[in-house]
């Protein structure tokens, strides 16, 4: 049996060790995580445009090639839900350290007051010069939150591609969202607009209905499906105005 | 700690690899596995089985942890004050996983996403704590690190069988190649036949309870095949 006062002396020695350990390790790798989430959201945002790339093939793309495709082919903006674009400094008196687009969390953005939100937004141009847009939104899946980057042609209504990720939807079913390729690639061609109205996609339980503005659901995942009908129609709609602006 | 292993009798015995020393390693992947006969660390079993790759990143997570804090946990074992043995136990594995949560954060990113919560609930994973308790306390660091990779591998061969038929019947794929399936594209098929063809992919695989019914299958021929377990029962 050891005394009292031994034991509170190997505990608090016990205790610093490990704290001086642990503050260390995490210093010394947290530039490399901040680099491995920056560069994980690039190629979630160059994966809406996946099948633009030119010779690249996405499925297995280095990451020097998502930096180099990043800053050469995409111009980052950042716009108010007025359609309007923030400049830099605001970006950064918003707290995003950097002030790109890429910086921008917009799952922070999505709590706060409507009209005090910044949408970040990616311009990619393909090789022969045609443009796409590729917005982002979020949403809620089944268990926790869901989030896609949407590229829009620039007819501002044909969807050329979609990515979606999610933070604990069940793998095999809700995450199939992210996972399987097929039912991503449904979403290319599909249209947002019916005669000059806002209409956005539908995830159809038990099968899409029309060409144009419905993919299949997910059998197992209806919930999910659901989450990301809304946080489509909904997250698109923030950047009518700044579309159309552009527009006329 | 009543059935604590005492293998230092002879605290001076030299460090050597014999019969006894094999057996550290092969007991806790055969005869004494932590999953099949002991039934621990269940839970994470059930939970990151979905695929071989998530099920590899987890094995190679819980070896690492189970080997060091073995050893450490044996190096100080002689120091360590009885009343807070426990808790000093806790803070070794915690510190261990939380270094492995890191280092994949920093170098293995998409395990990491995949993997997030549970590599942090290693913690909880009884197998570990079980073995600093009723080995690591009472035997020297060279014993202890063989028990800790041994009880590592034996967890982490019946993550990778559960995984293998999860991932394959669930999806029709392993570590995230298509296998078996419909279409052409699966790697069985060719253009002129369809193996497996008929495979319709079974979704109940994917979820939870496959794990359990997986798992229970394996046991009872892990039963079946090997007459000593039969005994013990």
């Amino acid at each position: 049996m050891h005394s009292t006062r031994s034991v509170i002396i190997f505990v608090l020695i016990m205790t610093t060790v490990v704290a001086l350990l642990l503050a260390g390790l995490s210093t010394i790798l947290a530039p490399t995580h901040k680099k491995n989430e920056l560069l994980y959201a690039k190629k979630s945002t160059l994966a809406a445009v996946s099948n633009h790339l030119g010779d690249v093939d996405f499925a297995g793309i280095s990451d020097d090639q998502v930096e180099s495709l990043f800053t050469e082919r995409v111009e980052q903006i950042v716009i108010d839900m007025d359609g309007n674009t923030v400049s830099d400094a605001d970006i950064e008196a918003r707290g995003y350290k950097g002030g790109k687009a890429e910086n921008v969390d917009i799952l922070k953005e999505m709590k706060k007051p409507e009209a005090d939100r910044v949408l970040p937004l990616f311009v990619y141009t393909k090789a022969d010069g045609k443009k796409y847009y590729i917005v982002s939104t979020t949403g809620k899946g089944l268990w926790d939150v869901i989030w896609g980057c949407v590229a829009i042609e620039d007819d501002m209504n044909t969807i050329a591609g979609v990515s979606f990720d999610h933070k604990a939807e069940t793998p095999g079913l809700g995450a199939e969202i992210k996972d399987n390729a097929a039912w991503v690639r449904q979403f290319n061609g599909k249209k947002l607009y019916e005669d000059g109205d806002f209409k956005s996609i539908y995830v159809r339980k038990g099968g899409a209905r029309d060409a144009n503005y419905e993919v299949d659901g997910i059998s197992g995942a209806t919930i999910t499906g659901d989450g990301v009908t809304e946080m489509l129609e909904r997250g698109i709609k923030y950047y009518e105005p700044f579309f159309k602006n552009l527009k006329g | 700690m009543a059935d604590t292993q005492v293998l230092d009798k002879k605290a001076a015995s030299p460090i050597s690899f014999g019969k006894k020393e094999r057996a550290l390693i092969t007991d806790p992947i055969n005869d004494n596995n932590p999953i099949t006969v002991q039934v621990l660390g269940i839970c994470s079993a059930l939970a990151v089985t979905t695929g071989m790759k998530n099920a590899l990143v987890m094995a190679v997570a819980v070896v690492f942890v189970c080997l060091f804090s073995n050893v450490i946990t044996s190096m100080l074992r002689k120091s360590i004050p009885s009343q807070v043995r426990m808790i000093v136990q806790l803070v070794i594995i915690a510190t261990l996983v939380t270094v492995v949560e890191l280092l994949l954060k920093a170098y293995a990113f998409e395990s990491f996403k995949q993997l997030s919560v549970f590599i942090g609930l290693i913690i909880t994973n009884c197998i570990i704590m079980g073995r600093l308790e009723a080995f690591a306390l009472a035997n020297r660091p060279y014993e202890s690190a063989l028990d800790g990779l041994g009880n590592g591998f034996g967890y982490g061969i019946i993550l990778l069988i559960v995984a293998f038929f999860r991932e394959l019947l669930g999806k029709g794929e392993l570590f995230g190649y298509k296998i078996i399936g419909a279409t052409p594209e699966y790697l069985l098929n060719t253009d002129g036949s369809k193996w497996f063809g008929w495979y319709a992919n079974n979704g109940l695989m994917v979820l939870f309870p496959s794990a359990m019914f997986v798992i229970a299958i394996l046991i009872w021929v892990h039963r079946a095949w090997n007459p000593k377990l039969v005994d013990i029962s």
